[in-house]
């Protein structure tokens, strides 16, 4: 407990402070720019890219090694598995476009063929005298362990670069992700856009890879923004909103990490994120599933309840889930019999039935639009203004 | 030749190619349904599977992995579509999100568990070993009329052929209702076909087919041969049951060029070692798809169909 | 007041053998409502459609006409109220009814040829692996040919024009030999021809006593193709038969201010001025 407070408050040594800071940096970059590709709903075509980071990888590994360098450096392997991921996304768009496969097929293919061909590239290496201490496996599901100063630094700077970009970008990507139609007629060049919200997104997962690995890049793209989804329907709050998130659970995740061995960096932070994206699902306020699900249950028994107040009220017989309503309302006997109350709210619902009827008539219909549900009293509905205009009219 | 063949690369080639066409034949269907993606979840999930499965029982035997991936993997189809529905998430993101969860939650899981002497690591999970699934027994094409060296032959042989039977079993017997269900989903369900039944029932398909294919020859293969050999024959035809006799084709053939490849390519080059055999078939299995949407007959959408976004 | 004996005097008063006795109908609908989320598509309908006639489900964009269809058949998630198929559950009358899907529903690009698009309406009479005849074959191009489509049978459905699609739907739906028809907007985005064409096949469906019901949008050939209709706008407006249905009144309120003059003008013969005077949503 005392290691995670150190940890969280950056007191473990100067390399773990960097790698957390990092991971903070790298977690709100990918936020934020995820929060485009999910709203623009081509979050796995970053999977493609993640892992076509793969040949990238090995080749830069193998032309440093070659060139007499130490094979390692971070900058070089980030260049190389970034031109692998660029190269993955443009077969993706070509698979797309040129051909009548679908997204998620050339999606599926580009990730499986890349990511073979680096598997491919991986066993040269360890064939090499020098291949065993690559360490190239670290990138695979991601390790702050033993991260160099300049590593933690890079990532630092590549983090913060790719956040300046998606903050300059915000609005054409948010015009193209919102609606691409519209963005085209007014001017915006939607192809240029998407793969530049593409390339960001490839860019932030290549910074990201010593951290989270190319196998789970993809998930600190989509959980934050999914996340933050959940909280709030305008665009600007769910990008900054994922920023936040992929930034706390980088920072949370990495100080986690770092508290016990046996702790792998990418998974303690996606698993970070992913607790955040769960809770949200099923507790946020209005979009999640525990308030949906009550105000869908909710709503249903109101309208039962009411189709069985009007049987009562133009003495017809009710259907058998309105006299359970009506039941359970308390408006009904267990033999079926109306109770006084339920005399008295069934001549209320008739009369705010035909009080209805007459908004219907008076009031333009865009007025009631999303206000009449079937269920809801009209004095509940209406302004007060529009109440007394409609009470007005039927008196 | 033929001694060190069948000893050393007869079994692995089987396996191969009967691994790859017991995942083409579902893929087939993930394709049409645009859920090429399950395969890639699948794919992912079979890790936590597998060790949760050794946490329960305490050894690395393969029927309890199995079961363990087959688990997770209805596991996360079921999490896939809760996802989908409760979370109002786009199904492509819906997939990414469990399957990133899952896969996190699998690599920590292993790393926490200790597993010790057992050969269970990240790597083998997404390479698979399929070069050392040799017929030590065997001396020449004449043990294959031998009773004692057959009994010898690995595992994971008899094992694919059955998934491989079953696969084509199962494509056959349901053929209609998951024809229909995949072209028109409401006429489907105006007959009574339980579409989502089918729909379950294809993913938990395609997902015994990966996880009987993941232990021996790794999770790449399984997600290259759910995609490619399906995309490259629908570029080929524009009928479904020749699709689907095509996609069998093109698996066998990646499998059998890959192995090849990855065994002899490096010595033709001047090297010495061989290299992944899984990955030399997937990326075979790609460059295929590659010739065919340059050339394919029908790799063109007709105009008269629904023009695709970017 | 008993409500559960009522309800019971209710039951009798609606059995077939209870006047008027004409059996149960196609299509009926008590109380039905639906929603996706908790935003209403379609709130209490009751709808009863007469045996062998051509309905018409009318309505504004958004109004739940094809969410009525879907719902009566499942395909749409009920919220409260129950549908009957001749006087069954749905799923007890697989077999009675085809349904049309629009045509926007599907992928086109799907490897499979006209006949074979027909041939699927087959299936509850082949099951899982009834061999497919010559006299399966025959029946599947009878049904094409009925509507005009017997030179395309071999043609992928992607290289069809969007009214031979639309006629190789319907193709499959009469191979159902259903008794009950449903179309969710057969006649969107077809050319005149096809047009005619369908209708011609929907009034011989009628003539063999068959009952029909489209989703219809074009107010201007409502009376022509139709002699029934349910108005709806979330509620039903009105239901009955089309010449009786289709006021002035009940217009306006189906649509509100979307109808424009000249679409008014031209039902000032068969109107008048009066909407109320058919179970409208008003009481």
């Amino acid at each position: 407990m005392e290691i995670l407070l150190q940890a969280l408050t950056l007191q473990l040594g100067h390399n773990a402070t960097l790698a957390t800071l990092g991971a903070g940096m790298f977690g709100l970059a990918a936020g934020a720019s995820g929060a485009f590709l999910v709203l623009r709903k081509r979050s796995l075509v970053s999977d493609a890219m993640a892992h076509a980071t793969l040949p990238g990888l090995a080749l830069a590994f193998l032309i440093m090694a070659a060139l007499g360098g130490d094979g390692r450096g971070l900058a070089g392997l980030m260049f190389g598995s970034a031109v692998s991921a660029a190269l993955g996304l443009l077969a993706v768009d070509w698979l797309t476009r040129r051909t009548r496969l679908t997204e998620d097929a050339a999606i599926g293919a580009v990730l499986a063929s890349f990511f073979g061909f680096g598997v491919v590239l991986m066993t040269v290496i360890q064939t090499l005298p020098f291949g065993h201490q690559a360490g190239l496996e670290s990138f695979l599901i991601g390790s702050t362990a033993g991260m160099l100063r300049a590593d933690g630094l890079t990532i630092l700077v590549g983090g913060a670069g790719a956040l300046i970009l998606t903050f300059l970008l915000r609005r054409p990507m948010t015009l193209v992700a919102f609606d691409p139609e519209y963005a085209a007629a007014s001017g915006v060049k939607v192809r240029r856009i998407d793969l530049a919200m593409m390339a960001l997104a490839g860019g932030i997962m290549v910074v990201g890879l010593k951290i989270v690995g190319l196998v789970l890049a993809v998930a600190m793209l989509i959980l934050p923004a999914a996340a933050a989804r959940f909280w709030t329907d305008r665009v600007e709050r769910v990008v900054w909103g994922a920023g936040l998130i992929g930034g706390a659970s980088g920072f949370v995740g990495t100080a986690l990490s770092a508290v016990a061995p046996r702790l792998p960096t990418g998974p303690m932070v996606v698993l970070t994120a992913a607790a955040i994206f769960f809770l949200s699902m099923i507790l946020a306020p209005g979009r999640g599933a525990l308030a949906v699900w009550s105000a869908r249950r909710g709503f249903g028994r109101k309208l039962r309840l009411r189709a069985g107040l009007l049987a009562l009220a133009e003495g017809r017989a009710p259907s058998a889930e309105a006299l359970a309503a009506l039941r359970r309302a308390g408006f009904a006997s267990a033999a079926g019999e109306a109770t006084e109350a339920g005399r008295k709210a069934a001549r209320e619902a008739a009369e705010d039935e035909s009080l209805w009827a007459r908004a219907r008539e008076i009031l333009p219909p865009e007025a009631l639009t999303g206000r009449d549900d079937g269920a809801t009293p009209l004095r509940a509905a209406l302004t007060p203004d529009e109440w007394s205009l409609v009470k007005g009219a039927s008196a | 030749m033929g001694e060190e063949f069948v000893r050393f690369s007869l079994a692995p080639l089987l396996i191969g190619v009967l691994a790859a066409m017991a995942c083409a034949l579902p893929g087939n269907f993930l394709l049409l349904r645009r859920q090429a993606m399950i395969g890639d979840a699948i794919s992912h999930v079979v890790l936590p599977g597998i060790v949760v499965a050794f946490l329960l029982t305490g050894s690395v035997t393969t029927w309890p992995m199995m079961l363990g991936a087959l688990g997770a993997a209805a596991l996360s189809a079921v999490l896939i579509e809760l996802v989908r529905r409760f979370g109002r998430v786009e199904p492509g993101a819906a997939m990414g999100v469990v399957f990133t969860t899952l896969f996190a939650l699998g690599v920590l899981m292993l790393e926490r568990a200790n597993l010790g002497r057992a050969h269970l690591d990240v790597q083998h999970a997404l390479y698979g070993n399929l070069e050392s699934l040799m017929w030590l027994r065997s001396s020449g094409w004449s043990s294959l009329l031998d009773p004692q060296a057959l009994a010898r032959l690995p595992e994971e042989l008899p094992r694919m052929a059955g998934v491989a039977g079953l696969m084509g079993l199962l494509t056959l017997v349901f053929w209609r209702p998951l024809k229909i269900a995949s072209f028109d989903e409401g006429f489907a369900r105006s007959l009574g076909i339980p579409v989502r039944g089918v729909s379950f029932g294809i993913v938990l398909a395609a997902a015994a087919a990966c996880v009987a294919a993941f232990d021996a020859v790794g999770s790449i293969i399984v997600i290259a041969m759910l995609v490619c050999p399906p995309a490259t024959a629908r570029l080929m035809t524009d009928r479904l049951s020749t699709q689907v006799w095509l996609s069998l084709g093109f698996a066998a053939f990646a499998a059998t060029a890959g192995y090849v490849l990855a065994g002899y390519g490096p010595i033709w080059l001047g090297g010495e070692h061989a290299v992944s055999a899984a990955g030399m078939i997937a990326t075979v299995a790609g460059l295929t798809l590659g010739i065919a949407a340059l050339c394919g007959p029908h790799r063109r959408r007709d105009e008269a169909g629904e023009s695709q976004p970017l | 007041m008993n409500l559960a004996s009522r309800q019971e005097d209710f039951a009798l008063a609606a059995r077939p053998d209870g006047p008027p006795a004409s059996g149960p109908a196609p299509l009926e609908a008590r109380g039905l409502s639906v929603s996706y989320g908790v935003k209403p598509a379609l709130i209490g309908v009751d709808a009863a459609f007469p045996s062998g006639r051509m309905v018409a489900v009318i309505g504004p964009n958004g109004a739940g006409k094809s969410t009525f269809l879907k719902a009566a058949l499942g395909l749409a998630p009920k919220i409260a109220g129950e549908v009957e198929i001749f006087g069954e559950p749905v799923d007890q009358a697989y077999g009675r009814f085809a349904y049309v899907p629009q045509r926007a529903s599907v992928d086109w690009d799907f490897p499979t040829q006209a006949l074979d698009v027909v041939s699927m309406g087959l299936y509850r009479e082949l099951g899982l692996m009834g061999r497919f005849r010559g006299e399966h074959r025959r029946r599947a191009m009878a049904a094409l040919e009925r509507v005009g489509m017997a030179d395309f049978a071999d043609r992928q459905i992607g290289r069809l024009s969007g009214g031979q699609q639309q006629r190789v739907f319907l193709a499959r739906a009469l191979a159902q030999e259903a008794d009950l028809y449903l179309l969710d907007e057969p006649f969107a985005g077809v050319d005149a021809a096809t047009e005619r064409a369908i209708v011609e096949v929907l009034k011989g469906l009628q003539a063999e006593g068959r009952t029909v019901v489209c989703v219809h949008h074009d107010l201007a050939t409502a009376q022509e193709y139709f002699d029934y209709a349910l108005l709806l706008n979330l509620r039903k407006i009105a239901e009955g038969p089309i010449r009786e249905v289709l006021t002035i009144g009940n217009l306006q309120r189906t649509y509100g201010g979307r109808l424009t003059g000249p679409q008014l003008a031209a039902f000032g013969a068969s109107g008048g001025a009066s909407g109320g005077a058919f179970g409208g949503a008003g009481g």
